[in-house]
């Protein structure tokens, strides 16, 4: 069979990360398309029963180093433990989450095994490259916003052996979870050397996502449109009696009316709900790149000509305050 | 005593202002519209160093690679308090990817000296990779610590710095040499100095190989040094195009087509008939 494809499992206090998740459902698919079988890469310290939930997602092997020293995550142990398990078992492609750990070490790794690195993927698919005459066939392609989101590239590491690329959180749906299928972990026998701790964590400060923007199943949105106390608060009523959550423009996070862990975009979250509701958005390029994939967009504009209502699936035009007081009226009244 | 810094600054089109003009029809990018300006995060990399500069002493050098118009960049750290610029610059870098690209710069690193501490912007706006400054890091065999928001503290033997991660904030100390990439949170830039502006707006590039500081005896910088391939002794096929893995298929911009939205009316009525065809669909509950 030929050479695998593989994820590097992030875990934070021994639990595995949803992008990590995310991207074994996805990977399952890319893996089915090459006939070849998913693996993983996991670094940390009693994982063993965590890790059983790789299976669930249709990972079909782990190779696991289990080090006590390994516990929390380092930049030159973590990367040297994960180029040597690549190194090892040399799959054919590489997949991290396009996280602060995964954006760490994926490049030390890169640079180390000279292969090709594309940043922040939104969406990756097997496909054919031509350069020069010469083809390539079932090549990882890797898809991604480029030049402020004015672009979309399809970026191909024709030779490069493996094609590593990292994968922004909340793009690739998790696939529901079968408690009968299994992984093999594989227990993969290393110690880190002592001259690769030349760092050392004094403090870590968790801070506790209040908004959780990527599980939400129904996001309601303030745009400026809706920038004033008035507004916010019937875009949070609205969320509130729909069972969702609420979502802000950059603009609006800036303005400081909502925090930043609301805010949905390119330099916000990605999201994808059941149901998105724009209120008072206009739709710039950098907005619709976190929300687009949403299923059902709801716009609601006073401009008849904003650009949400290329993408939405109903609009409305009118004023937000109006529509918004409609439209919790209506909910209220149905039940 | 004191340190030696260095900043790896780049110039890049100004992606954050784009505007009707700068996509053509094809599709690709109209560079010529776009504005070149200081990559934001590398001037925050800059302010970083300065600041160490100041608590402790010593000297920073700035490096970019890029056409030679790039020396602006080099140029505006001297405005604000570099000590030295290196322009690496030859058409057979062109085309790099972040693996070419590290490769050229940790040449001209090795080639400049020993650095204590060496600052990169977390990412550059063109690419937004972030990539660049833990392969360098790899390439000079250097410990690193990336999305820096806060230096909590410097001295001449460890620095203690504020991580962003996933789950909140990482406070991680570690000693030198070491690599930082640094995020927009840390600092607010400074401006450029008036005096350095007057003292330093003419100063020209010069094809000059030695790492030894460009400075007459009473210790102004005299020129900007411009490096190619051969002076830092790159090995050409794993420079530019040649050294880059990764390839580009396709490039699409963004444009929006109409697609099959339903207006709905802004009256009670319609409205609730919404509401009721979301609820139908079990879309809501
Ligand atoms: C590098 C970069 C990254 C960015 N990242 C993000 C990001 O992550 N997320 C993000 O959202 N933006 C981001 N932006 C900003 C983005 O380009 C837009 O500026 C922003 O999305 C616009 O927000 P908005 O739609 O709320 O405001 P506006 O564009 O001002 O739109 C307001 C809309 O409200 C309508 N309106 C006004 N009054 C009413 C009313 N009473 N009733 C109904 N409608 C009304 C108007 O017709 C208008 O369409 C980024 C920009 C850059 C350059
Ligand atoms: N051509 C270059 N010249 C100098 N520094 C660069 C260059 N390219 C990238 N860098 C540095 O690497 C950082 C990350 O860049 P990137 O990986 O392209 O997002 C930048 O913020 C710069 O500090």
């Amino acid at each position: 069979m030929a050479n695998g494809l593989m994820v590097f499992i992030e875990q934070f206090e021994g639990k595995i990360a949803n992008v990590s998740l995310e991207l074994i459902s996805k990977g399952r698919e890319l893996a089915d398309q090459l006939g070849v079988s998913l693996e993983a890469a996991a670094v940390g310290y009693e994982m063993e029963e965590e890790l059983k939930l790789l299976g669930h997602y249709g990972c079909d092997k782990v190779y696991y180093i289990d080090n006590e020293e390994l516990e929390f995550f380092l930049s030159l142990p973590y990367a040297d433990a994960v180029s040597h398990i690549i190194k090892k078992y040399a799959p054919q492609i590489v997949l991290f989450g396009a996280t602060t750990t995964g954006r760490d070490i994926a490049p030390r790794i890169a640079s180390e095994l000279r292969c090709g690195l594309t940043a922040d993927c939104t969406d990756l698919q097997i496909g054919e490259f031509t350069l020069k005459g010469e083809t390539y066939k079932d090549k990882l392609l890797q898809i991604r916003p480029a030049f402020g989101g004015n672009i979309i590239a399809t970026i191909v590491s024709p030779d490069s052996m493996p094609s590593m690329a990292t994968v922004r959180s909340g793009v690739m749906k998790m696939v529901n979870p079968d408690k009968n299928k299994k992984v093999e972990i594989v227990e993969e026998a290393y110690t880190p050397k002592d001259d690769l701790f030349l760092s050392e964590i004094l403090e870590v400060i968790k801070i506790e996502k209040s908004v959780d923007l990527t599980s939400a199943r129904i996001i309601v949105s303030a745009g400026m449109g809706a920038a004033n106390p008035d507004s916010i608060k019937l875009v949070a009523e609205l969320a509130s009696v729909l069972g969702g959550v609420v979502g802000a423009s950059r603009p609006v996070v800036d303005s400081g009316l909502l925090k930043k862990e609301h805010q949905v975009g390119q330099t916000g979250t990605t999201v994808r709900p059941n149901l998105y509701i724009a209120c008072g958005i206009s739709g710039q390029i950098q907005h619709r790149a976190g929300m687009n994939e949403s299923k059902r967009i709801i716009a609601i504009n006073n401009d008849p000509e904003a650009p949400i209502f290329n993408i939405a699936h109903y609009g409305i035009v009118g004023d937000i305050n109006d529509i918004l007081t409609k439209m919790i009226a209506a909910y209220k009244n149905k039940v | 005593m004191g340190l030696n810094i260095l900043v790896t600054v780049k110039q890049v089109p100004d992606t954050h202002n784009i505007k009707g003009d700068t996509m053509k029809e094809d599709g690709t990018v109209n560079r010529a519209a776009l504005n070149a300006i200081f990559n934001p995060e590398d001037m925050n990399a800059l302010e970083e160093g300065l600041k160490i500069k100041e608590t402790l002493g010593g000297r920073l050098s700035v490096l970019t690679m890029g056409p030679p118009r790039a020396v602006e960049v080099l140029k505006d750290s001297i405005f604000r308090g570099a000590d030295e610029g290196v322009l690496l610059s030859d058409k057979r870098f062109a085309g790099a990817d972040t693996l070419a690209t590290s490769y050229a710069l940790q040449a001209a690193i090795r080639k400049m000296g020993q650095f204590d501490i060496i600052l990169s912007g977390r990412q550059a706006i063109d690419g937004d990779t972030a990539q660049v400054g833990p392969q360098i890091a790899e390439k000079l065999g250097l410990n690193q610590l990336t999305f820096v928001s806060e230096v909590v503290e410097v001295t001449n033997s460890f620095i203690t710095v504020k991580r962003s991660i996933e789950n909140g904030i990482e406070i991680v100390k570690a000693g030198y040499p070491v690599l930082l990439t640094v995020t927009d949170e840390a600092n607010e830039p400074r401006p450029a100095s008036v005096k350095k502006v007057m003292a330093y707006k003419n100063l020209t590039t010069k094809k000059d190989p030695s790492p030894a500081p460009a400075v007459n005896d009473k210790g102004v910088i005299t020129h900007i040094k411009e490096w190619d391939a051969d002076t830092i002794g790159a090995d050409v096929s794993l420079c530019g195009l040649s050294g880059s893995p990764t390839k580009v298929k396709e490039i699409e911009s963004v444009v929006l087509t109409a697609g099959d939205t339903k207006m709905v009316g802004a009256d009670k009525e319609a409205i609730d008939a919404l509401i009721h065809e979301l609820t139908e669909e079990y879309i809501i509950g």
